[in-house]
């Protein structure tokens, strides 16, 4: 017997919502939250909350010296840091909300928001 | 001072609900040896026992069995009371929630594959609403949810499908209990 005629007409209809609620589930968890803003954190407080709209490099003060955050083309990225290994510079362009770039050693780091909270659309 | 003795009267129904709920303690006892790549995907196999007890046995059955094997499945793998006791059993009251609404389908046109993909959306919804709100507060879970989703919906299909073949089998015959 093959697999198929164990499957009633009324399963059909359930794998295809099943299919299309993943589907939909895929586009607004991986594809969702354009940024609109960037926030600045120095030593656990917001340092600044920037928009990503103009094109702009604020430097921030840590305990090590100064992180330069360039924000450029509604993208933003810490472009230079005292750090001694460089990983929140290597991390690059942070381009979706919610995307976070930490200098664990200068106490500074730069987290994109935009829109509402993310978890708004926590449902199943 | 005499010894005393409690005796518990079990009817054959029970007798009956235990043997099921043994059944589907070997097939998660099995299952917990197949490597997972993310911790809470997995195939899920002791609920095609939860299913075919569901259309053979009802729905109180089904609960027994289900609650039955969370519990004694947690004391095999000693997890008791950790929080992969508790969300198992937030999985499995979800899925008993989804199949007491889901067997009021027409049986013409819904089967057990029908059954397992909705219990196994509400499985994965009570646990990751548990992880959310007790676990891992955190939105970084969202990232997650596809995956879940996706694994919920093949391994409801493939449990759906063994149950309904086991259940069309002309061997099977029901146990009278």
């Amino acid at each position: 017997m093959s697999p198929v005629e164990h499957i009633k007409p009324g399963d059909w209809i359930s794998i295809l919502l099943g299919l299309l609620f993943t589907a939909w589930l895929a586009t607004t968890a991986w594809h969702g939250g354009a940024a609109d803003t960037a926030i600045i954190r120095s030593g656990g407080k917001i340092f600044r909350e920037v928009p990503l709209s103009r094109d702009q490099i604020i430097e921030v003060p840590g305990p090590l010296g100064l992180s330069q955050i360039a924000i450029h083309n509604r993208q933003a990225r810490i472009a230079a840091d005292p750090s001694p290994r460089q990983y929140c510079v290597r991390q690059g362009w942070l381009k979706q909300s919610g995307e976070i770039s930490i200098c664990l050693p200068n106490q500074v780091s730069v987290e994109l928001n935009g829109g509402g909270k993310r978890y708004d659309s926590l449902n199943y | 001072m005499t010894a005393s003795t409690i005796r518990l009267a079990a009817t054959p129904a029970d007798h009956h609900i235990a043997r099921m709920a043994a059944l589907a303690l070997g097939l998660s006892v099995l299952e917990a040896a197949i490597p997972s790549p993310l911790p809470g995907v997995k195939p899920g196999l002791s609920n095609i026992v939860t299913l075919i007890v569901l259309a053979r046995y009802g729905w109180r059955a089904a609960a027994w069995v289900s609650l039955l094997r969370v519990l004694a499945g947690s004391l095999l793998m000693g997890n008791f009371l950790a929080p992969g006791f508790f969300l198992s059993l937030s999985g499995a009251l979800c899925s008993l929630a989804a199949l007491a609404a889901s067997r009021h389908l027409p049986q013409r046109w819904f089967g057990p594959v029908t059954h397992s993909i909705f219990a196994a959306y509400a499985h994965i919804t009570g646990q990751l609403l548990l992880v959310y709100f007790w676990l891992i507060p955190h939105t970084g879970l969202l990232y997650l949810v596809p995956i879940f989703a996706t694994a919920a919906l093949v391994f409801g299909t493939v449990n759906g499908l063994i149950a309904s073949y086991y259940l069309n089998e002309p061997q099977t015959e029901p146990v009278k209990a």
